[in-house]
């Protein structure tokens, strides 16, 4: 019995190892427990579960082995392709689409074959007849063409200007090993730590000392100075969605390489361009977002904003009140862009598309006007400039602009 | 070993979860790692656990700059240069300058002391690594004086986090675990009770409400806590403020009086402000 539990949690993703199901046992050798079930559900909880994250599932596991049924983990591992089957559901199919579905075997035999591909398949994949992919002729993915197809992905035509991604979660799900490409970044990224020397002199400053000590004809002088300690805070702006599609994998593994190296790093999402709501949990994008007014005035000048997107969009988005594609903004995103510039000095934009596409695309040329030209590819060499661009004396970055940081956002509740 | 039970005490509501996990960490000679929002009563609960089985505590607060080491002992290498310079005799024994940590002194206790580590993660990252051995041995060598130090009864340990950073899996698998919950309206009214014996029903009840509500709010920074619950009521009772104040439907008054000891930053007062004052406009 207390196998099978230990085996389920750890299915359902609970991190437990054999210590402390050894810690259980022990417990309950010695009797900490007496023989209620609520007790026995406390002390195994805090036996085994070492973070509030998991005490949901503990409980659904608990719950599952101890009533004696037994089908909960297919709902708690399979989270397979939940929105894609509501994309799916979402889809109107025609009479004729319906008897292609037929031939395949119909609706049931597809969505089984789906999921298979699904587990098979861990990468991201373009053209082809098999895999799930973009512009194939497998029934799986998007903008093919196979009548009896299951679109994935992108919901409007393959125009790059789409406005929802299902692709952001999955690869990132299949793929754990996100870490192993990111090395190369990390290392790029360590740069950003600037060593900056500050609290309470305490360590031992030896070379400090034997020069002083020398120069005092040998009476002893001791120097101490503060240690060494990473100073660099930094905020990260991510564009998810939309255009984003192809580069979701490149942000999330700039993400993960940053999530690390910084003592301060705090995250926020944007879809497109940012205006005046931008939120923490992609998740829950609809129902928790934040003002962007509270973010420039929560985080000081001495924060480093670091925007990751391809600015690609139509150039309206920008610039027109009322442009963007999913809300109607009471301001353009450029006087928020503006906004921001002057709240963070020290900003740079990294930008997955090749440089050379960037002359073709007007919002781009905006984008890089809007930051003073702080704008680099997404490349080793790229982040090398830009965070020399974010290592700069405060005082020779660019001047904030009096016009724009004068203007106060207008609060629509008043 | 002991049979010691903590059942809470007369100053300190503990819920049936929170006595099991103290009750198993103490039998099992485990450190017992709290976690909760703050003001649910993390560090007092070591110091309730110490009076409720009337044994020592020894407090290890831990700093951004603390080290794993000055818990155990250092080594005052600076003052032993100086007097050697001075010509001091007591240079020659480095007894002299070993000064000891808290987990030493824990270590030392007559009677099995309580320890609290509290805060651990304000430390460095490697901070809790470096405890493992100590905490799992209860031993550690003093390389100066070539001396190893053993406990004489394991500790209770009680180490509080405030979830600022991720804690190495080695050392939360030796621990035990409990997420402090924000208490409900019942348990909060036990523990006001445990705090004010005296209190009128009336005002409790309202003040309650006042407090709940105002933890509903969405987009708090910092939502008030039971530490600041028990502080306004004792502002609300030394001000003598009548339960009816807090009832009040008045347009003009939308924050609760003494909101000062509930709302602590300013942008917390100015969003629940416009709150209030949409709630009228739309009401």
């Amino acid at each position: 019995m207390l196998t099978r539990f230990f085996f389920g949690l750890r299915e359902a993703g609970v991190p437990v190892t054999l210590t402390e199901l050894l810690t259980l046992l022990e417990g309950l050798k010695r009797q900490v427990v007496s023989l209620s079930a609520e007790e026995f559900y406390y002390f195994s909880r805090a036996c085994l579960v070492k973070d509030e994250r998991y005490y949901d599932r503990f409980d659904r596991v608990f719950a599952e082995i101890f009533t004696g049924a037994e089908q909960l983990f297919a709902r708690l591992v399979a989270e397979v392709p939940e929105h894609w089957l509501q994309a799916l559901g979402s889809r109107v199919l025609t009479e004729e689409e319906k008897r292609r579905v037929e031939s395949l075997g119909g609706w049931e035999k597809l969505m089984q074959t789906l999921r298979e591909r699904l587990r098979e398949q861990t990468e991201r994949h373009e053209g082809g007849n098999k895999w799930i992919g973009t512009g194939g002729t497998s029934p799986f993915g998007a903008q093919g063409y196979n009548p009896a197809g299951v679109r994935i992905g992108p919901h409007e035509a393959g125009n790059r200007r789409a406005v929802k991604v299902w692709d952001a979660r999955e690869y990132r799900n299949f793929d754990d090993r996100v870490e192993l490409g990111t090395r190369n970044l990390k290392l790029a990224l360590r740069r950003l730590r600037r060593f900056a020397r500050e609290g309470a002199p305490d360590q031992l400053d030896l070379e400090g000392t034997i020069s002083a000590t020398a120069r005092n004809a040998g009476w002893l002088d001791l120097k101490l100075v503060p240690e060494r300690r990473n100073a660099v805070k930094v905020l990260l702006f991510l564009d998810v969605g939309g255009s984003m599609d192809a580069h979701v994998r490149v942000c999330e593994e700039l993400f993960s390489a940053a999530r690390s190296e910084f003592r301060y790093l705090e995250h926020f999402y944007f879809h497109n361009f940012p205006y005046e709501r931008l939120w923490k949990d992609n998740n829950r994008r609809h129902a928790q977002t934040l003002a962007t007014e509270r973010v420039l005035r929560t985080y000081g000048k001495d924060y480093r904003a670091v925007f990751v997107g391809d600015a690609t969009m139509s150039p309206w988005e920008i610039t027109l009140t009322g442009g963007s594609v999913e809300h109607w903004n009471a301001e353009p995103g450029a006087l928020w862009m503006q906004r921001i510039v002057a709240a963070f000095p020290r900003l740079v934009w990294l930008n997955p598309e090749p440089p050379e596409r960037w002359d073709y695309t007007p919002s781009v040329q905006i984008t890089r006007e809007l930051i003073g030209d702080r704008m680099f590819p997404l490349t080793l060499e790229g982040l090398d400039s830009a965070i020399r661009e974010l290592r700069r004396p405060l005082a020779r970055s660019m001047p904030p602009n009096p016009a724009v940081s004068a203007t106060q956002p207008t609060d629509p509740q008043t | 070993m002991t049979s010691a039970r903590f059942e809470g005490t007369d100053t300190y509501v503990a819920t049936p979860d929170l006595m099991m996990a103290v009750n198993a960490a103490i039998t099992l000679a485990r450190p017992l790692l709290i976690k909760g929002e703050p003001g649910t009563g993390k560090t007092q609960l070591a110091q309730e656990i110490a009076r409720a089985l009337g044994r020592p505590l020894h407090e290890w607060h831990i700093k951004s700059t603390t080290k794993a080491q000055q818990g155990l002992y250092e080594y005052d290498a600076v003052s032993r240069l100086r007097d050697s310079q001075l010509g001091d005799p007591r240079v020659h024994d480095i007894a002299n300058y070993i000064v000891k940590g808290k987990l030493w002194e824990a270590f030392e206790s007559d009677i099995q002391p309580v320890l609290l580590i509290d805060e651990i993660d304000k430390a460095d990252i490697e901070f809790p690594n470096d405890l493992l051995r100590e905490l799992d041995r209860m031993e550690f060598y003093v390389y100066e004086t070539r001396q190893l130090v053993r406990a004489r009864h394991r500790p209770i340990i009680v180490i509080t986090s405030n979830n600022e950073k991720e804690l190495p899996d080695a050392f939360l698998r030796r621990c035990f675990f409990h997420y402090i919950r924000f208490p409900d309206e019942q348990t909060m009214a036990r523990i006001v009770e445990v705090h004010y014996p005296n209190l009128r029903k009336d005002l409790l009840a309202e003040a309650l409400r006042t407090f709940f509500q105002l933890r509903e709010a969405p987009g708090l920074r910092k939502k008030p806590s039971t530490s600041e619950l028990i502080d306004w009521i004792k502002l609300l009772l030394a001000e003598q403020i009548p339960a009816e104040a807090l009832r009040s439907n008045d347009p003009r008054k939308v924050l609760p009086p003494l909101y000062g000891a509930l709302l602590k930053n300013e942008q917390d007062v100015h969003l629940f402000e416009q709150i209030a004052f949409l709630h009228r406009r739309s009401g």
